[in-house]
């Protein structure tokens, strides 16, 4: 698994809103470094899981999107080919998370938002997936 | 009792044709609430060691009800000491005894069906309506299903050759560890707590941090009849206890319902402590109708309409929610025209009403999810046929979790169409031909559940055969009766339940081996 796949990318396929970041550089000067998932299937399912780095063992299966305040965000392989064609933004939402995410802030968990990616963009993020 | 979705038992319910129950707490309501729950431990009410509370929000109203333990590590620690000490004696217990728990606990729940049904319906949003007519007639049910198929628990004997002989046992595997979801939270316990006390286990359970509650409200009414210690109930975040639980060398086995990250850590821990592990994680189910449906209009076409519009069953929180809609070409704008004309009629607002068909759902991170969906897809090219946007309420329900029931047409690629949305947002496509129907319905990671309609029995057997689902509704949807096996295919798990295959599941096997011969072997 390399880690730099995605940062020199022309298009970020993962940003973070200022909100999320505000909160990234919260949790990583309280706990340390921190991961990001994307999860799917049920109940909160779809939405990014935030771990102490090393929490989720990551494998040659999952793709690392990008950076997001530094830290490393994956997805599923899998997951990946059907979500390619969207930028994920991370964003705050309110409430604490419901799985075994760590919570953004006090009663935040992060969410993903998207935005459809142009064909061009889409072309070489097929390219250079991994 | 009923086991399907029929609505005879809400009709025969003794309380009231178009009056809602009062809110739990309130004057007149069933439901009796404390500010402040403790954690259910070896039988008594135990505070949370760091002395610290978590508040309990109504989705029905967006606003507090009352306060859950905000349990940590040390918590675990102490409902695992208390499963630990019961262990040997329920594992110990006769078959006979073990069943008769059981069976006082589905008699606990039956006497209480009532107040269960409005305390979960209050705490999840799910309308009254279907927790009196299906999650606890099913919770009661499942309760009695594991009686009885502990007593036709047996052990095998082979006769190895004429002296020796393998007797085979089945033993408890101890302390199990259960996490489960939010969206059936008193039969998704039932679901749970069965099998594990049906195989002789003591289990630590911990509900999903939206609907702690209700399963406290049902750990008050079978506080009396379940030995102390076998039922231990944990409450608060996913991140600390969940972890806590799952990761602890002192449970024999995991049990998980919920999304493929949280699965996959589940899994992690249990490889890391060599436990076994089940885990269900959700799926995106095809619902496909044929063309013949509309051969007549019939009860059958009357059952079919019916059967896409469950979609909106529970508000879109099921793991098999049938949120794919694949539709023969040749019949799609007239089937499609007589089902939006159906969920024109979904009547929304305060569960508590029974007449009520779609509630909040669960939690504004839930509501913000669903919004979010309907957003990429409509970027995507989606066409929305109905909804697609909360559901605006007056009054006391204003800051309820309330979202319209929703229709988005359009193609099998869209992320509408391979992501579980957990919400009423029904994604519609067509398809030509039965290979097509195969080819749309199967290209989903998911394999969970699916549903096919047609009145040709053939083409249903071959459907049900193809479909890489691990339950294929024919001719109907969203029927859980205890003794058909639920689980999934691909990523959505691993692991059956619902059946009693689960007594395996839950079990050592111990194998003696014995020889009855007076002669060595003759090596030394």
């Amino acid at each position: 698994m390399s880690d730099h796949t995605a940062t020199t990318a022309p298009v970020a396929r993962v940003v973070a809103t200022p909100a999320a970041l505000g909160c990234i550089d919260r949790l990583v000067a309280e706990r340390g470094p921190i991961m990001f998932f994307q999860s799917g299937g049920c109940c909160d399912g779809s939405l990014p899981m935030c771990f102490d780095k090393g929490e989720l063992v990551v494998s040659d299966q999952d793709v690392l999107l990008g950076r997001v305040g530094g830290c490393p965000f994956y997805i599923d392989a899998r997951q990946y080919e059907v979500w390619r064609h969207t930028q994920l933004i991370l964003d705050v939402g309110a409430g604490a998370p419901e799985g075994f995410s760590l919570p953004a802030s006090e009663d935040e968990h992060f969410i993903i938002r998207s935005r459809l990616l142009s064909d061009a963009v889409t072309g070489w993020t097929t390219t250079q997936g991994r | 009792m009923t086991l399907t979705l029929e609505p005879t038992p809400v009709e025969t319910a003794p309380v009231k044709g178009p009056t809602a129950y009062a809110a739990p707490g309130q004057p007149g309501s069933l439901v009796s609430l404390n500010p402040r729950y403790d954690n259910f431990i070896g039988g008594r009410w135990v505070a949370p060691v760091s002395g610290q509370y978590m508040t309990n929000v109504s989705p029905v109203t967006g606003k507090p009800f009352c306060e859950v333990a905000k349990s940590t590590a040390a918590d675990v620690e102490l409902a695992l000491d208390a499963a630990h000490a019961a262990k040997v004696a329920w594992g110990e217990t006769s078959l006979a005894d073990r069943a008769a728990v059981l069976n006082r606990i589905a008699d606990a729940l039956e006497a209480n069906l009532e107040m269960l049904a409005v305390a979960e319906s209050w705490e999840n949003g799910k309308p009254v309506r279907e927790t009196l007519g299906a999650d606890l007639p099913l919770a009661i049910d499942h309760f009695r299903y594991f009686a009885g198929a502990t007593r036709s628990l047996e052990g095998r004997t082979t006769e190895i050759d004429k002296d020796t002989v393998a007797y085979h046992f089945h033993e408890p595997l101890g302390v199990v560890g259960q996490i489960i979801p939010f969206n059936f939270p008193l039969l998704m316990a039932a679901w749970k707590i069965a099998p594990a006390l049906a195989a002789g286990n003591c289990t630590v359970l911990k509900p999903a941090s939206p609907t702690p509650w209700s399963i406290l409200k049902l750990a008050e009414v079978i506080a009396d009849v379940v030995p102390p210690g076998v039922i231990n109930i944990v409450t608060g975040p996913g991140g600390e206890i969940g972890k806590a639980l799952a990761s602890s060398p002192r449970i024999a086995k995991i049990g998980f319902t919920g999304e493929t990250t949280t699965g996959r850590l589940i899994m992690q821990y249990a490889a890391q402590n060599l436990i076994p592990s089940t885990v269900e994680l959700g799926g995106k189910s095809p619902n496909i109708f044929f063309a013949d449906v509309m051969a007549a209009d019939d009860d059958f076409l009357d059952k079919a309409i019916e059967g896409l519009v469950l979609y909106a069953f529970n508000k879109g929180e099921v793991c098999t929610c049938p949120s794919r809609a694949l539709i023969q070409e040749s019949i799609y704008d007239k089937f499609m025209a007589r089902c939006l004309e159906r969920i024109r009629l979904i009547k929304q607002g305060n569960p508590l009403d029974p007449t009520t068909m779609l509630g909040p759902q669960v939690s504004i991170q839930q509501l913000e999810k669903i919004s979010s969906y309907v957003d990429i897809g409509l970027q995507e090219g989606a066409e929305c046929l109905i909804g697609g946007k909360r559901t605006p309420i007056d009054g006391e329900f204003a800051d309820g979790y309330y979202y319209e029931p929703t229709v988005l047409k359009g193609h099998n690629k869209m992320r509408v169409f391979q992501e579980e949305i957990f919400g009423p947002v029904l994604a519609v496509t067509t398809f030509k031909d039965e290979a097509e129907a195969v080819e749309i319905a199967n290209d989903s990671l998911y394999g969970l559940g699916a549903g096919v309609w047609t009145r040709d029995g053939s083409r249903a057997y071959r459907m049900g055969r193809a479909l890489k689902a691990g339950r294929v509704w024919t001719n109907c949807y969203h029927l859980y009766p205890a003794g058909a096996a639920f689980g999934g295919y691909k990523i959505s798990g691993v692991g059956r339940e619902n059946h009693q295959m689960m007594l395996e599941h839950y079990s050592q096997t111990k194998n003696l081996l014995v020889s009855y011969s007076p002669k060595a072997l003759g090596f030394f």
